[in-house]
């Protein structure tokens, strides 16, 4: 009753602007345990969206979820992106629609240069940057990475820099960026802030996915997920505050106690 | 100083040349007066240019030719030397007995390209001796054409040995149309502080067959060396790759990487590392990866726009490049 209620919620903030991605009762199974349960999320065009969560509750898992990776077919539940259903779409196909995903650990490759890997991105996407100019923007001079090969030989922060210059490449219209302030060191964090706004202002709806709260905080809306579950959608400091209250107390770890979320997320100040 | 052996074989000498473009390399340095240069067709020499410092002994055998490159000591060649070796017809053998001799701290690269585009039944042996000085560097990249037929039987085997603080650096590259028969058998014999690392990239469809033993013996202190190899599997071709390495020398290093691609269902790989250390203080590691394109990889390019057909080609194409 308690989920039915938190859901139709949710459903009633849907409908009050327009959704650019809307995940219906989504549920996915990983390995036998049930990771998401019964997610229910919207997005609106042309915000960035903040998911904010603790390790382990599901985070990355919806990500890649909504970028139809394998292994994450939903047991149960629908999503739908710019109204179109996407649920049985292939990741090619997501991509096509205006979809791109920047791995929190993105791969390596060996034999592709950076030059190569941005090309592909603006290949695939509106391209109205050039790929120098999007390297700058993420702080690597392009004459030192161009020909750089996407190997193990880039730093982990590096590496997550050239994804977030290959979402600006691809200028998707939705950017999943699974927390993409993990492994930044910390005076650049605001630099890739400043990243991530300019593609917002460029026209991209981003859902970001961090646990870090100040990088939830430049969002314009956020979602707490915890025990696979959207428990509060909001403000940012409404969201932010509700996370550290609530979490802080919490003896369930990823099992959230339903009815404390219903009190607390219904009493004023909380 | 340029000798044109036999200008009967300009056609024979158009086509290598034709072949070399196709695969990467630039025919027009087999013409450049300041690039050294060899042009074999089976056992004929089509062109011979060596350069002041550099001497190029050919002798001609029944099935092939015998080479003798010599770098003299300190020289440093801009260019590198263009080797291009060939058997156009169906049929035929070509042998290459080669030895090298590069001087003490020279600095010379090669390039060799081996086409046998038109092969149904042709066998290519290359047996090689090379010794690289004391602080001398060589690199050797080798690229083989072989046509589309499968009818090509190649047997390289090398014994290098590199002197004090010397560099050997070589590539062997297969991975145009297809391989047919390969067995390479490599024994790099390293000295003190000697650095070697031999790269094979092999590319087998069809009923290809590839037999890989590359081998570091790292004999000095300080030595280090480096057997990597990529090979694309797909159809029914079968890869066996043996690397070996042997440390005898204290703090000497040796490292055997291997990845191995399947495509499809019934091409067969096999990777064998053989580690034998004997001092205590060198240290010998392997990794060896057999199985599919990782499943990242591909979807990292999917979530691009590519179909997952474009993106198993771009990374076979960037491993094999």
């Amino acid at each position: 009753m308690q989920e039915a209620a938190l859901s139709g919620k949710i459903e009633r903030l849907m409908r009050t602007k327009k959704s650019l991605l809307v995940i219906e009762d989504l549920f996915v199974e990983r390995e036998g345990k049930m990771i998401l349960r019964g997610v229910e999320l919207a997005v609106e065009e042309g915000e960035i969206h903040a998911i904010l969560g603790a390790n382990g509750t599901g985070k990355s898992t919806l990500a890649y979820t909504i970028m139809g990776l394998s292994g994450y077919k939903p047991k149960q539940g629908r999503i739908l992106f710019a109204n179109e259903d996407i649920t049985k779409k292939s990741v090619t196909e997501r991509a096509k629609l205006g979809i791109t995903l920047a791995w929190q650990q993105p791969a390596s490759f060996e034999g592709l240069t950076v030059g190569e890997y941005l090309e592909i991105s603006r290949g695939a996407g509106r391209g109205c940057t050039s790929i120098e100019e999007c390297l700058a923007l993420v702080g690597l001079p392009p004459k030192n990475y161009l020909n750089r090969t996407l190997n193990d030989r880039l730093s982990g922060g590096e590496r997550k820099r050239v994804e977030l210059a290959a979402v600006l490449a691809m200028n998707p219209k939705l950017a999943i960026l699974d927390e993409p302030d993990s492994g930044i060191d910390v005076p650049s964090l605001d630099d890739i802030m400043e990243v991530i706004r300019r593609m917002n202002r460029e026209g991209t709806t981003v859902l970001l996915i961090t646990h870090r709260e100040e990088f939830a905080r430049a969002a314009h809306r956020a979602s707490h997920l915890c025990g696979g579950r959207i428990l509060k959608t909001g403000e940012c400091e409404e969201v932010v505050r509700f996370y550290k209250n609530f979490c802080k107390e919490c003896t369930h770890i990823n099992e959230p106690e339903l009815e404390r979320v219903e009190a607390k997320s219904d009493a004023p100040n909380n | 100083m340029r000798q044109t052996i036999e200008r009967d074989y300009s056609r024979e000498f158009a086509a290598l040349a034709e072949i070399l473009e196709k695969t990467g390399g630039n025919a027009q340095a087999l013409r450049n007066p300041k690039i050294a240069s060899l042009v074999v067709h089976k056992n004929r020499v089509l062109d011979l240019n060596a350069l002041p410092g550099i001497e190029m002994e050919i002798d001609p055998l029944p099935d092939g030719v015998k080479v003798h490159v010599e770098v003299k000591p300190f020289l440093i060649l801009e260019n590198p030397v263009h080797l291009c070796f060939g058997v156009l017809p169906k049929e035929g053998v070509q042998r290459i007995l080669s030895t090298f001799e590069i001087g003490e701290g020279a600095r010379v690269s090669f390039l060799a390209h081996c086409s046998f585009p038109n092969a149904e039944k042709v066998q290519h042996i290359m047996e090689a001796k090379v010794r690289v000085g004391e602080g001398a560097t060589m690199e050797y990249n080798e690229v083989h054409y072989h046509g589309p037929f499968g009818g090509v039987e190649v047997l390289p085997m090398a014994e290098i040995r590199v002197e004090k603080g010397g560099k050997y650096l070589t590539e062997f590259k297969v991975v145009q149309e297809r391989v047919g028969l390969l067995t390479l058998d490599y024994d790099v014999y390293l000295g003190p502080e000697a650095v070697a690392e031999l790269v094979t990239k092999v590319y087998g469809k069809g009923n290809d067959r590839v037999r890989i033993r590359e081998a570091l013996h790292l004999e000095g202190p300080y030595a280090r060396g480096l057997v990597k190899s990529r090979i694309v599997l797909q159809d029914q071709a079968e890869a066996e790759f043996t690397g070996e390495a042997v440390g005898i020398g204290p703090y000497s290093r040796g490292h055997i990487d291997c990845t191995e691609i399947l495509r499809g269902t019934e091409a067969k790989a096999s990777a064998v590392p053989k580690l034998v250390v004997l001092d205590e203080r060198a240290k010998l590691t392997h990794e060896a990866a057999i199985g599919s394109i990782d499943r990242k990889e591909l979807e990292t390019l999917m979530a691009r726009g590519l179909t997952e057909e474009e993106a198993v080609e771009t990374v076979v194409r960037g491993l094999l490049r």
